[in-house]
């Protein structure tokens, strides 16, 4: 079996083993200690039952807590990018990778392209939660959506929607009545996201 | 405009004031021993009538009715207290009226050198000041308010957040300054230059174990100025309160272990099965009579006014019998405050909560006052004993063993930590260990058997004296110079509350995906058993209620509140609109007028929505205040107006000054004390409103 990898651009075709698998990992896309790739690549396998190297949605369905969080359903969307129907090892660690905390000991080089688990990266991934259309911005009809499946039982309609007109006219600046990346961004300046959105033991 | 010589004139006044209360107070002298016929005090016995017959005039003396007579004795004690409480209090009134000392100076040291002056004064006429920093009358009523204050007004979040490194500190910290120090003291006196060699190595232990306990007081005097960040806050906060029961433990066994001629290796055992007796006995105790407390609360919906009372029995309660088991009473009153707080804010009416709030933080105010205002004190008026060698080296092995300390310490942590702690953190860590009152106290009590115990109270007291003039005058420049990270206040917008949980939820569910469990599962775990179990326990009215949804009936209650506030207050239509831009602190652009105009009509609309929506509910209650509802809505309709008005830029609005004041003259009789059982808003329950709404007041 061969997985086809894109090296900057340009598409290398490579026949996969495991050991290939975690090696091209740490190398190309992120400098991960092995051992986190050993334990994810672990992982992987457990959910992928059916050994095709490839996860489907069902497939992550079948962790129990996951299916019970409200935003379950968006987190597992995040994984697959849009027309792909099943996601390979590379780019579930390259998702996961988002969580990593950042690394503030190595300066920002402008040439190379953003790093995975900068703030930025990891607002945009946020934002991707919300914009299941990917027009770019978050609509009142998409905020809904979300608020309604975190607040589930708990307020009626009307309140739902007091809620979004507010959240809406806070940030919109541009009052096109949704918030774009940039406005998102702006309200979340004052908050650490970096340590919010940061899993530990992908350090 | 003021000039410097009112200024002054106003401080002279309030220091005669403060010396006359001293002179005043001093024929008073000691409080504890009541002498047996204080001076200027006239005893006079009531007039006595003879059985036989009535009689105008009292037989014995055959002198006339006393018209005007004085019984001082009766009165001391009380009074005494009173006068005292007062002068400290006046100090405090006094440093604010010049207010660049308290930005640079934090009030302990100016409490202190208030103290010193008033030390010497009593010195210099021979008084005894009261025994206040005596074992009992400050561990059994000075401490516990601070404590209270403290334990009651923590952050939660960030505290169960950090609360494996604020154990690590406490626990491990202490137990590493106490015998760093005690250790190289004891190497210190044998060097024969400081003639300190009868002090041997368990009373070294000994005093090492009083003094390198950080102390609560001090440092939250000094940082609740300074904004660091919140981590470094926390672990700070949390180190100084938690270390207690490290230093309980200690303290015994040193006293005990000081009498004895030899040291087992049983008793290092015992002492450490002792420590986890004392730690989690604490805690234990504060979470069982929390519970109790917020058990109570559920039934207090007709006993209103007595509400807050139970609050602080039940929290002294706490205190008073860890004190009867000697387990770590500190811990156990500030568990027992996390543990209610959250419950009972729940059940009590908005006037007990406020009034609860505002009584802790009165008590723990008054305390922290007399607390440094006494060290002040009897810093002159105890016995000193002077040893050069001995006390500097005691303050520079104290700063290098907890420089060490937290070195090594947070080496060994940062691995296990989301936000690792750089160098300046580290540096503040150190640098932010203050001693105080609690290790003059104990040193105070320090038995008689110790030949040096003077030795120890005089260098106990150059301790304080240092850290808290020197390191707590010197923390905020350092703060500023060294540019460690600072915390941002005023996170309190929606967009931030549901980003936060969107994210919350996206790490659970990712950690769930990884097959890895950290703090959020057992912070999950801990918040589903809260719904299930504890809530209905607990709370009388139990609604599971999202932060979100709580935040935003905050935030709407404070908007409608402000609102409220301008149009009861300032006329002046000039600073109208600049009184409205304060009123939307939502609009982020509001420097430009026009965007001002759109978010004010915007948040308007909102407003008046709700306002209507406050008049459709009303329908249920109809006979309740309809007139303070129309008063409401004829406030809303007509600050609509000028918004419309003013999508012209801001100049034009204030060339027509006098359209804006026609609006705005409604009677002020609007007072911010709605009671909320006069309106029904829907799905916005009376007393969670308005006790949402106070809280943030």
């Amino acid at each position: 079996m061969h997985i086809v990898i894109k090296l900057f651009g340009v598409p290398l075709s490579c026949p996969i083993t495991n050991s290939m698998n975690i090696w091209f990992s740490c190398f190309l896309f992120i400098i991960v200690t092995p051992a986190h790739i050993v334990r994810l690549y672990d992982r992987f396998e457990a959910l992928d039952k059916e050994k095709t190297g490839h996860l489907r949605p069902q497939d992550f369905g079948a962790i129990n807590r996951l299916a019970m969080n409200p935003i379950g359903d968006r987190i597992i969307g995040a994984f697959f990018s849009p027309g792909q129907e099943t996601v390979d090892f590379h780019s579930f660690v390259r998702i996961l990778a988002h969580f990593r905390p950042a690394d503030k000991k190595h300066p920002k080089d402008p040439s190379m392209p953003e790093p995975v688990n900068s703030r930025t990266s990891k607002l945009k991934f946020a934002f991707q939660l919300y914009d299941q259309d990917k027009d770019g911005k978050i609509s009142r009809a998409e905020l809904l959506q979300v608020l309604r499946s975190m607040l589930e039982m708990q307020v009626t309609e009307e309140q739902l929607e007091s809620i979004a007109d507010r959240t809406i006219q806070e940030a919109d600046l541009d009052n096109d009545d949704a918030i774009s990346f940039e406005e998102f961004r702006k309200s979340l300046e004052k908050v650490n996201i970096d340590h919010k959105m940061s899993i530990r033991f992908l350090r | 405009m003021r000039t410097m010589g009112g200024f002054s004139q106003m401080k002279l006044a309030v220091n005669f004031l403060t010396i006359g209360l001293v002179i005043l107070s001093l024929p008073c002298g000691s409080y504890t021993e009541i002498p047996p016929k204080p001076p200027g005090s006239v005893t006079v016995l009531p007039p006595v009538k003879p059985a036989g017959g009535p009689q105008a005039f009292p037989d014995a003396e055959n002198s006339n009715l006393p018209v005007f007579t004085m019984d001082y004795a009766r009165i001391q004690v009380p009074f005494e207290v009173t006068l005292w409480v007062l002068l400290a209090s006046f100090a405090k009134i006094g440093f604010h009226v010049y207010h660049k000392i308290t930005f640079w100076v934090p009030e302990s040291c100016l409490l202190i050198s208030i103290g010193l002056i008033v030390g010497a004064i009593m010195h210099s006429v021979h008084e005894e000041p009261p025994a206040v920093l005596s074992y009992n009358v400050f561990f059994l009523f000075m401490l516990p308010p601070i404590v209270l204050e403290s334990g009651y007004f923590m952050p939660t979040r960030p505290f169960f957040e950090n609360v494996g490194t604020v154990l690590w500190f406490a626990v491990v910290g202490t137990l590493w300054n106490s015998i760093g120090i005690g250790m190289s003291l004891y190497a210190v006196c044998q060097i024969e230059a400081f003639e300190v060699q009868d002090i041997n190595l368990q009373e070294n232990m000994l005093f090492a174990a009083i003094i390198s306990a950080v102390d609560p007081v001090a440092v939250l005097s000094v940082f609740e100025d300074v904004s660091v960040n919140e981590q470094l806050y926390i672990v700070v906060f949390g180190e100084c309160l938690f270390n207690d029961a490290v230093t309980v433990v200690l303290y015994n066994m040193f006293i005990f272990v000081a009498d004895m001629p030899v040291v087992e290796p049983v008793d290092v055992f015992l002492g450490v099965a002792r420590f986890f007796v004392v730690g989690l006995g604490g805690m234990g105790f504060g979470v069982i009579f929390g519970f109790v407390a917020s058990f109570t609360t559920r039934f207090t919906s007709n006993v209103r006014e007595i509400e807050p009372l139970f609050i602080f029995m039940y929290s002294y309660l706490a205190y008073l019998v860890a004190e009867l088991f000697s387990i770590s009473s500190i811990m156990a009153i500030v568990t027992c405050a996390l543990t209610m707080k959250y419950y009972v804010e729940e059940n009590v009416s908005q006037r007990s909560c406020t009034t609860i709030r505002h009584v802790v933080k009165m008590l723990g105010t008054i305390s922290e006052t007399l607390i440094f205002f006494f060290l002040g004190v009897v810093t002159i008026t105890t016995e000193h004993e002077w040893n050069w060698g001995y006390i500097m080296f005691t303050l520079l092995l104290a700063l290098v063993w907890r420089g060490l300390g937290v070195l090594v310490l947070t080496q060994i942590i940062n691995p296990f930590r989301t936000i690792p702690f750089n160098f300046k953190d580290q540096f503040i860590l150190g640098y932010g260990g203050l001693r105080g009152a609690i290790s003059f106290a104990l040193v105070f009590t320090l038995p008689d058997s110790i030949g040096r115990k003077k030795l120890f109270v005089t260098t106990t007291i150059c301790m304080i004296m240092f850290t808290v003039f020197i390191q707590g005058i010197s923390i905020r420049p350092l703060i500023e110079f060294i540019n460690v990270r600072r915390t941002n206040r005023n996170l309190e917008t929606i967009n931030v509350e549901i980003h936060s949980r969107l994210i919350e939820h996206t790490i659970a569910g990712v950690e769930d995906l990884c097959g890895q469990w950290s703090h959020y599962y057992w912070k999950d775990k801990f918040l589903k058993f809260n719904n299930r179990i504890l809530r209905k326990i607990l709370i009388r009215d139990n609604r599971a209620e999202s932060s979100i949804v709580a935040l935003y009936k905050k935030l709407e209650l404070q908007n409608a509140m402000e609102i409220l506030d301008t149009v009861s207050g300032d006329i002046n239509a000039g600073s109208s609109i600049v009184s409205l831009q304060y009123v939307y602190p939502l609009c982020p652009s509001s420097s430009c007028s026009f965007s001002l105009s759109l978010s004010l009509s915007l948040s308007l609309s909102l407003s008046l929505s709700l306002s209507l929506s406050f008049a459709f509910s009303l329908a249920c209650s109809p006979s309740l205040s309809f007139s303070f509802l129309s008063r409401i809505t004829l406030y809303f309709v007509p600050l609509i107006f000028p918004s419309i008005l003013t999508s012209l830029p801001v100049p034009a609005a204030e060339k027509h000054p006098h359209r804006m004041m026609l609006f705005w003259k409604f009677p002020p009789d609007m007072t911010l004390g709605i009671q909320a059982n006069e309106f029904n808003l829907g799905f916005i329950r009376p007393e969670n409103l308005v006790s949402h709404g106070l809280r943030v007041l």
